[in-house]
């Protein structure tokens, strides 16, 4: 099994070049950013990552979480794990100064998180949760609420959850059934039973602080009566102290196929006299408040998808580059040479590699665009940029996590039959990565979210935007005077035909054939998402090709390489997903249910 | 009392290192560098004294590439005041570091050189003896503990039979050994405040220090891998065996 090492060079590289870090730099709030800092943050927090988290990410996955009587004890190591990224800074760094975080740019912020993901996904969700609390609460919460949850929720002291599912209620939030009755004195007393709560209950914290989405008394039906309340494990005293149990309890944990390190807790509250609750802002805009944070939710898992994907690919490498195996066809030299050599093992780390590349380069741009929203001093470009943001975040949920399915998929096959076998390790990045596709949202409720919301509702104008910056580039390429490089910009045009068409079917059809659009939804994302990364693969070639004379170690030429192999072996696949779209949709709707 | 420590820029412990095809060295392309283990040790010490209000200033210094001055971010991200870069593309061997160590420990006079005992990447274990003898200085190598009193520093160092306790009167040169301590892991404030930190850059001319070459690398070898275990019968043949054969007894 190898270790993890950051790819700080390569995330340096997507931070620069795509997601433009130099702007970021310069954009008010951020002025203490620079360059060298931030290339210092990365290598601290490699270490980290390489040192603490991922040395206890398998033993972690063999052992798991044991619940007993309520409580759960994480596996060895956690805790002790979780003291230290506390301690040294790393747990609140996204957060806002104004409760003890740092506030660096989401696109610092993302790189770092990605390595989080990378060393050990179980141990990240529970720094992922906190923050998506903190965000919540930060968001929408009193004063009150804010001075007494966040700066020990920002310090990690205690930790955060997110209770939203209920065994009825997934998807479909609407039909949420847990109550929240008014107890006289402000608070409310929370009862129902709430289910894949992600690090619901463990011992790494003294504290344990729960978002519960429930129904006040008087509430409407559907989503338009659902509330968002606040429920500590442990009730806070006026001094800050933690008081007495609150009445909830994880009445047990899941079994599942990967993230075991990672307790999915099934929460039940209020058993005894309920369990005691505040209303975060006002009655009945609870789902509202959640979404607000979980478009951040969706970027940071697309990025778990980035994450477990170069996971993979690095587990694959150092297997191929030692494992000695058969002759290499073509290889007159007779020499045993490692399996690196075979031209098939070379094709699927090729594949590995540039889908992890562009998979990262989609979301660091991503990361780009919601800093460029946030604080950029021209309003115009704020408007934009959140425009692109709201575009691709289905995207970078939906389609970095499935690539990660064919990475970490192709990371076993190239161990052969040692990749079946546990004790590699290749096996519990698939695992792992398989639950980035379900849980914040499905592909298809992404996708339902990408072809509605954001292209026929909003009548196609961000994707012709995205379009039109995709056509800058191409003619960039085209007029090069590289062969490689036109070559790269021809398989972009062909890409960039088969997302326009795509989106001028959707235009006309959404409306009128719901059903069809709808079935090819996810054939859309995953055209968006490859032509998107076809695109932003292009880019770094044409910034890689001007920087190949500057350095003689082979970084650029490789990056070349990488995005000519995405543009021979992966934008193809834009004109199935467009045949899929506009063509296919008749076979999926038309056998009557009983024949299935 | 300030303390110099020098550190010095390798490949990442964590890095499978590959000896390159053309068996010149090995391979350095993209692959992780990051600080010498020991050094971080010997940073490590010097910030516990610092912070234990024995020593009130603490100066890391590198020797090599530009790169380095990201090896002295770390140290000062770990607790350092400040870092001096002697900067060169030169490659340097530790009679050369030696030297310009003795260069900037006349300038800065400090009254305890700590170093790391090696380094990872070559393993020469010199460097420290080498800045003593140059400098006359009393040395102490291997260090597993540090203590500071009444002007003498005592120093309890591992040896092949166990342990032994020196004193030394300062300036004095120290090698850290693995177990004087465990490195912290630097936080995040202090990764940023180290960036504010003062950063000199030197040159070994201006130092007046050559730092030419003495030794030539033939060529770079992967350690022979190891052969197969056979069964023995019986102790005797063990006995034989260890005393004929690996002839160890």
């Amino acid at each position: 099994m190898t270790t993890y090492i950051a790819p700080v060079r390569e995330m340096l590289f997507a931070m620069n070049a795509l997601a433009g870090l130099e702007e970021i730099a310069g954009l008010p709030g951020n002025e203490e950013i620079s360059p060298d800092l931030v290339e210092a943050i990365l290598d601290e927090a490699g270490k980290f990552a390489t040192e603490v988290l991922a040395p206890i990410n398998a033993p972690g996955d063999r052992q798991g979480n044991t619940w007993r009587d309520g409580e759960v004890s994480t596996a060895d190591g956690f805790k002790e794990a979780y003291a230290s990224f506390c301690e040294t800074g790393w747990n609140g760094m996204p957060a806002s100064t104004e409760f003890g975080g740092q506030g660096l740019p989401v696109t610092v912020s993302t790189a770092v998180l990605e390595m989080w993901k990378s060393a050990n996904m179980s141990f990240s969700l529970c720094q992922m949760l906190t923050l998506g609390a903190v965000e919540a609460i930060a968001h929408h919460g009193s004063d009150e609420l804010k001075n007494t949850f966040l700066p020990n929720m920002v310090a990690g002291t205690w930790t955060g959850t997110m209770n939203l599912t209920e065994p009825q209620a997934g998807s479909d939030l609407a039909a949420v059934r847990c109550k929240a009755e008014p107890r006289g004195d402000g608070s409310y007393a929370i009862s129902g039973t709430k289910i894949f709560i992600t690090w619901g209950e463990h011992d790494m914290a003294e504290n344990i602080i729960h978002l519960v989405l429930a129904r006040l008394p008087d509430a409407p039906p559907g989503v338009k009566g659902i509330s968002l309340f606040v429920a500590p494990k442990f009730l806070v005293n006026a001094d800050g102290s933690l008081g007495a149990r609150n009445d909830l309890v994880c009445a047990s944990i899941e079994h599942k196929m990967g993230i075991h390190a990672s307790a999915t807790a099934v929460m039940a509250f209020g058993e005894k006299d309920g369990a005691i609750g505040y209303l975060v802002g006002e009655p009945n805009r609870g789902l509202e408040y959640m979404f607000t944070m979980m478009n951040h939710a969706r970027l940071n898992v697309g990025l778990e998808g980035v994450g477990i994907a170069e996971r993979a690919y690095q587990q694959a490498v150092g297997y191929a580059r030692d494992r000695i195996q058969g002759r290499i066809i073509g290889d007159k030299s007779g020499d045993k040479k490692p399996i690196l050599h075979h031209p098939d093992v070379r094709r699927m780390l090729m594949d590995m590699k540039s889908r992890t590349e562009a998979t990262r380069a989609i979301a660091y741009y991503v990361a780009g665009c919601m800093d460029r929203a946030k604080s950029h001093p021209d309003e115009t470009v704020r408007g934009a940029n959140q425009r692109r943001l709201e575009l691709l975040t289905p995207v970078v949920k939906g389609w970095c996590t499935e690539a990660a399915q064919g990475v970490t998929w192709n990371g076993i096959q190239v161990h052969g039959g040692m990749g079946f076998i546990e004790e590699t390790g290749a096996c519990q990045h698939m695992r792992d990565a398989r639950i980035t596709t379900i849980y914040e949202g499905t592909t298809a409720i992404q996708a339902n979210d990408l072809i509605g919301r954001k292209v026929a509702r909003e009548g196609g104008h961000a994707m012709r935007a995205l379009l039109e910056d995709m056509a800058t580039t191409r003619r960039q390429l085209d007029g090069h005077g590289d062969a490689q490089m036109r070559h790269i910009g021809a398989a972009l045009g062909g890409g960039m035909y088969a997302l326009a068409e795509a989106t001028d079917w959707l235009l006309a059809n959404y409306d009128a054939h719901p059903q069809a659009a709808a079935a090819g939804a996810v054939p859309f994302l995953k055209l968006a998402g490859t032509v998107a990364g076809g695109w932003l693969m292009a880019r770094s070639a044409l910034v890689a090709f001007e920087r190949l004379a500057d350095s003689d170690d082979g970084f650029y030429a490789a990056k070349l390489i990488t995005a000519r192999y995405f543009s021979e072996h992966v934008l193809p696949e834009a004109n199935s997903y467009r045949d899929a779209i506009v063509n296919g949709s008749e076979s999926v709707l038309a056998m009557h249910e009983a024949l299935f | 009392m300030k303390i110099l420590v020098p550190v010095k820029r390798v490949v990442d412990y964590n890095v499978k290192v590959r000896v390159k095809a053309d068996q010149s060295g090995v391979e350095l392309a993209n692959v992780k560098m990051a600080m010498n283990p020991f050094d971080e040790i010997a940073i490590e010490e010097a910030v516990r004294m610092k912070e234990a209000g024995v020593a009130s200033e603490v100066v890391a210094v590198s020797c090599g590439v530009a790169q380095c001055q990201e090896t002295l971010r770390t140290a000062m991200a770990i607790g350092a005041d400040r870092g001096i870069l002697v900067s060169t593309d030169a490659e340097l061997q530790p009679l050369a570091v030696a030297k310009l160590l003795k260069a900037l420990c006349d300038k800065e006079s400090p009254d305890l050189i700590i170093l790391g005992k090696q380094a990872i990447d070559d393993d020469a274990n010199q460097t420290g003896q080498m800045l003593a003898a140059l400098m006359n200085l009393p040395q102490a190598t291997f260090a597993s503990k540090v203590t500071v009193a009444e002007g003498k520093v005592s120093v309890m160092r591992e040896i092949d039979g166990g342990l032994e306790t020196i004193s030394m009167h300062m300036p004095a040169v120290i090698t850290t050994d693995l177990r004087l301590n465990e490195p912290r892991y630097a936080t995040l404030p202090n990764i940023m405040k180290a960036k504010k930190k003062p950063l000199e850059t030197v040159t070994p001319d201006a130092l007046g220090v050559d730092v030419a070459a003495r030794l030539t690398t033939v060529k770079v070898l992967e350690p022979a891998g190891r052969s197969a275990g056979v069964m023995v019968a019986d102790v005797a043949q063990l006995v034989d065996k260890l005393k004929n054969e690996a002839k160890v007894i």
